[in-house]
């Protein structure tokens, strides 16, 4: 398979307007990975299934990711005078990196027996911005994935053939999957409460001080 | 006559017909108990071996699993019981004719088993249905199965059919539903059945 550099420029050529990236990823497979501007997501896909030396006609997996938002530390060297002169300092500058929900599609190729490459989508925010265009119409696999996606993530994606919830009931109000998703409190008996569990079982036990 | 008391049946021939039809009434009934053919997770393949060859449940009678609640006596609730199918499950024992049993299969339903801290799974099928028997493992083995079957056996066998400690299906004005939970915009509704059961009481910690 070609190189992802190389997708990134035949793929900017066949969609006009598309905004590409490539995504690094620190870990230690160094995966890279595509993001696609929203509008032209489907359009990508498009040329991504159909393009005879790439072929990727199986969207293996379609997975959703929860970034909140990220206070971004950085160290500025900021000039100020002291004494009457300018002088350097070095602060550190805040920055909160809005937070964003992440569609990310593994795409193989049957045809050609090559993959992945690695499609991400991203929403413009985590709160009333949530829309991505659907690729079910490209692949019809996606199609219980995205609705996962939508009943875990709150995901909302346009042009899906059926979207409801997949795994919880229509009248469940709440995203699971998310960072700051809050579980009923429902915490029970437990013979060896620890970590985690230990924690949220603290309020209750001191709640209900009964004795045997 | 191994389950004559002479203490509660004053008159003696009147207790020994008693007990005789007593006896073949729970005899008959204990030995051809149809299990409900539901499965909710990987218990219910210990469940379907348990009913085959090697195992054969047909040698208690219980070989006749019932695809229809309306035949069956007894529910194996065999599995992870999650909130979105806690209200079904419910649904089905309802529509299940009495005398009806309940056995809860493998740690999932009888506490969440592990799962039990998760959003989605129901900490134990008791709290909403009577359970009868609870038989632990993850899955149980299908002799470790066939065992609660027989403790439902001797259960049954120990059922009287009059006086104040005969049985609920024996008692016209109880009845036999219990509530369906509904789904809420956070968590099942309610999360249990308050009448029935209450969750255990917490010592405080040291």
């Amino acid at each position: 398979m070609e190189a992802l550099t190389q997708i990134k420029s035949r793929l900017e050529l066949a969609v006009p307007g598309i905004r590409v990236e490539l995504i690094p990823n620190p870990s230690p497979s160094q995966q890279l990975s595509l993001w696609v501007s929203t509008e032209h997501a489907v359009a990508a896909a498009r040329f991504l299934r159909d393009d005879p030396q790439l072929q990727l006609d199986f969207a293996s997996n379609v997975t959703g990711v929860d970034w909140p938002d990220l206070v971004v530390r950085e160290t500025v060297l900021v000039t100020q005078p002291l004494d009457g002169v300018p002088t350097e300092f070095e602060t550190v500058r805040e920055t909160i990196r809005p937070g964003y929900l992440e569609v990310v599609y593994h795409l193989y190729s049957m045809a050609l027996k090559h993959g992945p490459v690695i499609l991400r989508l991203r929403t413009a925010n985590r709160t009333d911005q949530t829309h991505l265009p659907s690729l079910t119409p490209i692949y019809r696999s996606a199609e219980f994935q995205e609705r996962e996606v939508y009943d875990l993530f709150g995901v909302v994606f346009d042009g899906h053939p059926d979207l409801r919830r997949l795994l919880l009931w229509p009248e469940f109000a709440d995203y699971p999957m998310r960072k700051d998703y809050v579980e009923p409190d429902d915490y029970e008996y437990e013979p060896t409460p620890h970590g985690a569990v230990l924690e949220r079982a603290r309020p209750h036990y001191s709640k209900e001080a009964h004795h045997g | 006559m191994e389950h004559r008391n002479e203490e509660d049946r004053p008159g003696v021939v009147l207790t020994q017909a008693q007990a005789c039809i007593e006896w073949a009434y729970n005899w008959g009934r204990k030995n051809s108990v149809w299990p409900l053919g539901f499965g909710l997770a990987c218990c219910a393949i210990e469940m379907i071996g348990a009913s085959m060859a090697r195992f054969d449940l047909a040698r208690f009678g219980m070989e006749v699993f019932r695809p229809s609640p309306r035949q069956a006596d007894l529910m194996i609730v065999a599995g992870t019981v999650t909130k979105k199918i806690a209200p079904l499950v419910v649904r089905l024992y309802n529509q299940m004719p009495e005398p009806k049993y309940v056995l809860a299969m493998g740690a999932c339903a009888i506490s969440g088993g592990p799962f039990k801290q998760g959003y989605n799974v129901l900490k134990g099928i008791d709290r909403y249905l009577p359970v009868d028997v609870h038989v632990p493992g993850c899955p149980p083995r299908p002799e470790a199965l066939i065992h609660g079957l027989m403790q439902l056996q001797k259960i049954i066998a120990a059922q009287k059919l009059t006086g104040p400690n005969r049985p609920r299906f024996l008692k016209a004005e109880v009845s036999g539903e219990y509530p369906v939970p509904q789904y809420g915009p956070h968590d099942l509704e309610p999360g249990y059945t308050a009448e029935y059961w209450q969750p255990p009481k917490l010592a405080p910690l040291e």
